[in-house]
């Protein structure tokens, strides 16, 4: 397969991956460190697929849009920041109880409130928890290279319309900015058939197609409950997706996503030189979350510390994978501060390796 | 007036014709259930406007034989269960989003007809943003708003369209301007912008009022098909249950005060 290899900035190389991934249309509005994702798009995109794309009034719109366009059968996305994320959480609430798939992007910033426009990881509990009203899971990719931003585009979209469900990647603004190389793929087509249950005009062959989150007989919503919980329990079973850098013979594990578990790396270099021995584990799905690697991981090192750009949100994954069986210890910077490879390395030495020895 | 009571004697010969078949002939038919409505018992209050509004959408979608490239987009209020009687597909929205919805719809779907159904709750106040952009982005659907002047649905509150000095459950004194403001014209607010083509206002409270209501749909329809921007048809309705009235004395009520403030009438006529 012919591929093209480029240097691109991460938001840029997503926008790209969006087009010759066939998408149909995007719905986005302005906001640090994110934009490049619509400016591109509005740039490349309707002039050589004829895709849609549409700057919103808000954010609170775009996703909206989304639900609308990408109930039709579509494929559909936005992107957005931190704050704008949090403006889309009701509209991924419906988006999650009607089964519409979509691809949602968190380029994140750090918070709370206006925050920084400098990146962080303080939306790992809002994408992965729920961050809408309502018992809902949004399957969750953490790119940690702009190689990943672009795959991952694919990727999410396969699995949204796999599972009727919608995709996030989670990424933040450092990995949103950065240039790298990228191996693109090749254009895929737009899409052109309908999916059996799109909102696109009964045709007289088929009952009507209704896109809708409402039912008033508690009986009905419970029993539609379960059945977006077996469908969770589905991609539990066939999506978790992790990496698992020099753990074996590894001593302590850093667990870290996104760019952090590239900084890992470069702490366990470090400690290598030292003479500790540490490997790196990296969730690829945030949810469905690696639990049962990192529980088996867990019989043969001395201890975790997970490493993040908030005040310890994953960390209480990693407490559940591990479930005890060895010490889980935390280091994390706010504020859009990254933490450095030596920090990383030192705050190990503190928390666990002088602690164990 | 002199009433004639049916006796049970009449009450059998009319059956009796009923049953004949000379009698029921297509020829013979003047009203009937559209293809587009479906046969569920609608929920609305007896005497609720929205029925009404409902069959016209219906008989203009059956008339039109549109059925198979339209698409709905239903609010959250009353008619929040708008797609259990409209024979259609439909998506139901967030309250207030509508308008987002429909762009959506149509932006990826340019050669279907869509519309969206909205109370003054949903397009009026927690929807004004996506409303006003739909409209001045001359998004090319048609956006229906029912206007009765109040919050059905949870039980009788407030609405941006509430008449000084109307009664509502939070404002039970009446709407009082200094401390509540004023009822919203937004029909006559998106008439000015420049993405609409054609902005009427309409009511279902009488015969000749619900065949004006229709027609309005249904040139909203033709134009869509040509293309010329966003249309706006408001309906001015009743809630008696909610007015604390009959249905009866709604209507009376309806012409009285809602017309004289939302005047019936085109607001912004084609141009061509």
């Amino acid at each position: 397969m012919k591929k093209e290899l480029k240097l691109m900035k991460g938001n840029e190389a997503l926008a790209e991956a969006a087009i010759l991934a066939g998408c149909d249309a995007y719905f986005g509005y302005p906001i640090t460190p994110q934009s490049e994702v619509l400016e591109y798009l509005s740039n490349e995109a309707t002039k050589r697929t004829g895709m849609v794309v549409l700057q919103a009034e808000s954010e609170v719109a775009s996703i909206n849009m989304v639900y609308g366009a990408a109930g039709t059968g579509k494929r559909v996305m936005t992107s957005s920041s931190s704050p704008g994320m949090s403006l889309m959480q009701e509209g991924i609430s419906y988006i999650a109880c009607g089964e519409v798939p979509c691809l949602l992007v968190n380029v994140q910033r750090g918070g709370p409130g206006l925050g920084t426009i400098q990146p962080g990881q303080a939306d790992y509990f809002q994408a992965v928890k729920g961050g809408g009203h309502g018992d809902y899971k949004v399957l969750t990719l953490a790119p940690s290279t702009v190689q990943e931003m672009v795959d991952f585009v694919g990727l999410g979209f396969d699995l949204a319309f796999k599972y009727r469900n919608p995709v996030m990647i989670l990424t933040d603004g450092a990995l949103g900015q950065m240039m790298e190389k990228v191996l693109l793929p090749e254009q895929k087509p737009r899409k052109t058939e309908y999916e059996p249950w799109g909102s696109t005009g009964k045709t007289p062959d088929r009952e009507r197609n209704i896109i809708y989150t409402l039912s008033l007989q508690a009986d009905v919503m419970e029993k539609w409950n379960q059945r977006l919980q077996a469908k969770y329990r589905e991609i539990e079973a066939n999506e978790v997706r992790s990496e698992m850098i020099d753990c074996e013979g590894a001593d302590y594990v850093l667990v870290a996503y996104g760019l952090v578990a590239r900084i890992c790396q470069k702490a366990a270099h470090l400690a290598a030189e030292k003479g500790i021995k540490v490997g790196v584990f990296r969730p690829v799905t945030l949810y469905p979350f690696p639990y049962a690697d990192l529980n088996k991981l867990a019989d043969n090192v001395k201890g975790f510390m997970s490493v993040e750009m908030n005040a310890g949100q994953m960390v209480e994954d990693v407490r559940l994978g591990v479930n005890g069986k060895k010490p889980v210890e935390f280091h994390g910077r706010q504020g859009g501060i990254i933490p450095s490879p030596e920090e990383i390395l030192a705050k190990l030495e503190e928390k666990l390796v002088g602690e164990l020895v | 007036m002199n009433e004639k009571t049916m006796t049970v004697e009449d009450d059998l010969h009319f059956e009796q014709m009923i049953a004949e078949e000379s009698v029921c002939t297509k020829e013979n038919l003047v009203y009937e259930r559209p293809e587009t409505l479906t046969d569920a018992t609608m929920h609305y209050c007896p005497g609720c406007g929205h029925g009404v509004a409902h069959r016209i959408i219906a008989e203009v979608i059956s008339e039109l034989d549109i059925q198979k490239d339209t698409v709905g987009v239903a609010p959250v209020g009353c008619s929040v269960l708008a797609y259990n009687y409209l024979n259609i597909d439909m998506n139901g929205a967030a309250h207030g989003r509508a308008a987002a919805v429909a762009t959506g719809i149509k932006r990826v779907l340019p050669d279907k007809y869509v519309f969206s159904y909205q109370g003054d709750g949903d397009l009026a106040a927690i929807g004004t943003g996506e409303t006003i952009h739909a409209c001045n982005r001359g998004e090319n659907f048609l956006i229906i708003f029912i206007n009765n002047g109040i919050y059905g649905m949870t039980g009788g509150q407030m609405a941006p369209t509430t008449l000084v000095g109307m009664k509502s459950t939070t404002s039970p004194l009446g709407r009082d301007v200094a401390t509540m403001g004023n009822p919203l014209k937004i029909t006559e607010l998106v008439a000015q912008l420049p993405g609409t083509y054609y902005v009427t206002r309409t009511a279902v409270n009488s015969p000749v009022n619900v065949r004006k209501a229709k027609a309005a749909i249904k040139k909203s329809f033709e134009y869509q098909k040509l293309n010329k921007g966003l249309c706006f048809v408001e309906i001015v309705t009743n809630c008696p249950s909610n007015w604390k009235m009959t249905p009866v004395q709604s209507n009376k009520w309806l012409e009285e005060n809602m017309l004289p403030f939302y005047p019936l009438g085109d607001i912004k006529k084609p141009s061509n």
